[in-house]
């Protein structure tokens, strides 16, 4: 994590465009630690995102201008750290004159505003130009100012980089607003991987082979998804290159089943039956097998890495039901991680390291918990709200996605670490299971 | 005594001069001229053979209808056998892949059908109800494929005419959401190849 920021604050400095050569300056940037990601808090921090300044106050510019601000609103909202202010609760506009100097910054702490984003949107023919700054109200100082020039479809991706300069900026994390969910669709008889932005905006298929395509998995640089799919007719393990489409079968008799990539490597743990009986195994990316990992009759399945990439949280029914066992892998040992209930599995390791959600059935219902490494801090994170399975962490370890049929039909849902805001992501026909979660993806 | 030696030489008389009676009356028909009377005898001859060969036509028929019918039912019987094969299925309990007694009668059922058709080759599904992360039921419903195959090559079926797949819980027998469908779910199923 040490080098991503430096090279996010980078690439972050560049602009996204077609037009060729856009810029952006970075007119005030500090690093202030106002979230502590470490520490659980619940406390969200009050920000105000009026209505963005126009340049030339065209009627498409207002247009542009107010979209502009809602999504910066929405998304911020989305990662569960901020309370977007009604505006009807605003004293005051900013004013033309938004610099330190020429805001009244008592109108938003008197609100309780104590973030406060100001802006101004320029938009002509098809030409955006955003430029966009973050106040700190109480210390009266700029926390991120940003400045972007594209075309008007780059409005979104605008949006996520400010937002991301903003989180980076708070919490010294990046990723969340480039980064994907995969998931399974089910829909008139067959089983698609479809793939959507972070906030579940523009789902794309990503399979289309009308057979039934499972657990899909993103490697850790984004550039590779690997799932089950039946598509010849057996559970083979497909390793799929995203943007090019090429990539490896591999296919043994048997299953060859829930894929997790190494971090930071050109490997993956899967389930492979093909000698007799369900296990785990190491596979290079091009579909080699390296070396067995597991090595106990009956079910091991379902493997999560650990951010360091030393160890595997997996399923084992070798006790007599499933439970979530951790393996070291330098030094062999396998211990098991839950004693509590009787039925849990879907372990996923968080990118933070230091716990782990799965899905614990009781009582005929499931629910997602969390637990510490070392085995204490058992926490239901759902409840009361029939099933809820397959956690998967956002990127920087403050998000869980997840499956759950409370509405009817299984959709995929959002909540923070805490179990708190779980709302549902999106909803396709059918039904949608099994999210996947990327990292940042730099080149959208 | 005597009246039944007389009756004896009665009977000795009388039948054969009936018999004879007879025959002279066919005689007795064929006053016609010469000529004519052989080709009667040769339409008669020519007659007499067409209504063998009729007759032994008409058992041939006979003989192939019967034989059809023998055969017909034999291949219905044995595709009752196969369709029987195919349609009765094995059951688990939950998050189990042994076999229960009523499993393994069936599965014995299965190999003697296997082993009066030589050439049979089988696919096993396994298969699970839908509690549980898919992941998991894959792997499941491979084990009880696998309990399945096991079972039935240790009653002498070749390992090679045997095939498994797992389809988790993803192709439900019952698609209800209760433990009726469920129980009907838990399951291995047969196909013919």
């Amino acid at each position: 994590m040490g080098d991503r920021p430096v090279k996010c604050a980078a690439v972050g400095l560049c602009t996204l465009i077609l037009l060729g050569a856009g810029f952006v300056s970075t007119l005030f940037s500090a690093q202030y630690d106002y979230i502590d990601i470490s520490k659980p808090s619940l406390r969200k921090i009050p920000m105000a995102v009026p209505f963005l300044q126009v340049a030339a106050g065209t009627p498409a510019e207002r247009e542009v201008a107010t979209q502009t601000a809602d999504m910066i609103s929405r998304a911020l909202e989305f990662t569960g750290f901020f309370t977007i202010l009604d505006r009807a609760a605003f004293l005051a506009d900013p004013g033309r004159d938004w610099t330190v100097s020429g805001i009244d910054f008592r109108n938003w702490t008197a609100i309780g505003a104590e973030l406060l984003i100001v802006g101004k949107v320029g938009f002509a023919d098809t030409t955006l130009e955003v430029e966009l700054r973050l106040y700190d109200t109480f210390k009266e100082r700029m926390v991120v100012g940003k400045r972007y020039k594209g075309w008007r479809e780059d409005q979104r991706k605008i949006v996520h980089r400010f937002c991301s300069e903003i989180i980076y900026a708070l919490t010294g994390d990046r990723g969340l607003f480039e980064s994907k969910i995969v998931f399974e669709s089910k829909h008139g008889g067959s089983k698609e991987i479809v793939m959507c932005d972070f906030d579940g905006h523009q789902p794309v298929p990503f399979t289309s082979n009308r057979s039934i395509n499972l657990t899909p998995a993103w490697s850790s640089d984004g550039q590779w998804i690997a799932y089950t799919s039946y598509g010849r007719g057996n559970p083979d393990l497909y390793i799929q290159h995203v943007k090019d489409k090429r990539g490896t079968v591999f296919s043994r008799k048997g299953i060859n089943s829930t894929p997790a990539w190494a971090p930071g490597r050109f490997e993956l743990a899967a389930t492979l039956s093909f000698e007799d009986d369900p296990e785990i195994y190491l596979l290079t990316g091009s579909g080699k097998i390296i070396k067995r990992l597991t090595n106990s009759f009956g079910i091991d399945v379902s493997p999560s890495w650990s951010p360091d990439g030393r160890k595997i949280a997996f399923v084992s029914d070798r006790a007599g039901s499933p439970q979530i066992y951790i393996k070291d892998l330098e030094s062999g040992r396998e211990e098991r991680l839950t004693y509590e209930g009787n039925y849990n599995q879907s372990p996923s390791w968080s990118p933070r390291g230091d716990r782990i959600a799965f899905a614990s059935m009781n009582n005929g219902q499931f629910n997602i918990f969390v637990i510490r490494t070392d085995g204490t801090g058992l926490m239901p994170l759902t409840e009361n709200s029939r099933d809820n399975e397959s956690p998967c962490w956002s990127p920087d370890g403050s998000l869980i996605a997840f499956s759950s049929n409370r509405e009817g039909e299984s959709r995929i849902y959002v909540m923070t670490a805490f179990g708190t805001d779980q709302r549902r992501l999106l909803a396709l026909p059918g039904e949608q299971t099994n999210p996947d979660w990327s990292k940042g993806i730099e080149n959208k | 005594m005597q009246k039944k030696f007389w009756l004896g030489w009665v009977l000795l008389l009388v039948i054969p001069g009936l018999l004879f009676t007879t025959s002279c009356a066919k005689k007795a028909v064929k006053t016609e001229p010469a000529v004519k009377a052989e080709d009667a005898g040769k339409a008669e001859a020519e007659a007499a053979r067409r209504a063998e060969m009729e007759k032994q036509r008409r058992l041939e028929e006979e003989r192939l209808r019967a034989e059809k019918i023998r055969a017909d039912a034999e291949r219905m019987k044995g595709e009752g056998e196969g369709a029987r094969f195919e349609k009765e299925m094995i059951y688990f309990d939950f998050d189990k892949s042994n076999l229960k007694p009523e499993a393994q009668e069936v599965l014995k059922r299965k190999a003697a059908y296997l082993q009066s058709n030589p050439n049979a080759k089988a696919i096993i599904e396994g298969h699970c109800d839908e509690r549980g992360t898919n992941e998991y039921n894959l792997a499941l419903g491979d084990r009880r494929a696998s309990s399945a195959k096991k079972f039935l090559v240790n009653l002498g079926i070749a390992d090679s005419r045997l095939k498994t797949i797992s389809y988790g819980e993803e192709r439900p027998f019952d698609p209800a959401h209760n433990e009726a469908a469920w129980s009907k779910n838990r399951r291995c199923q047969f196909k013919l190849q």
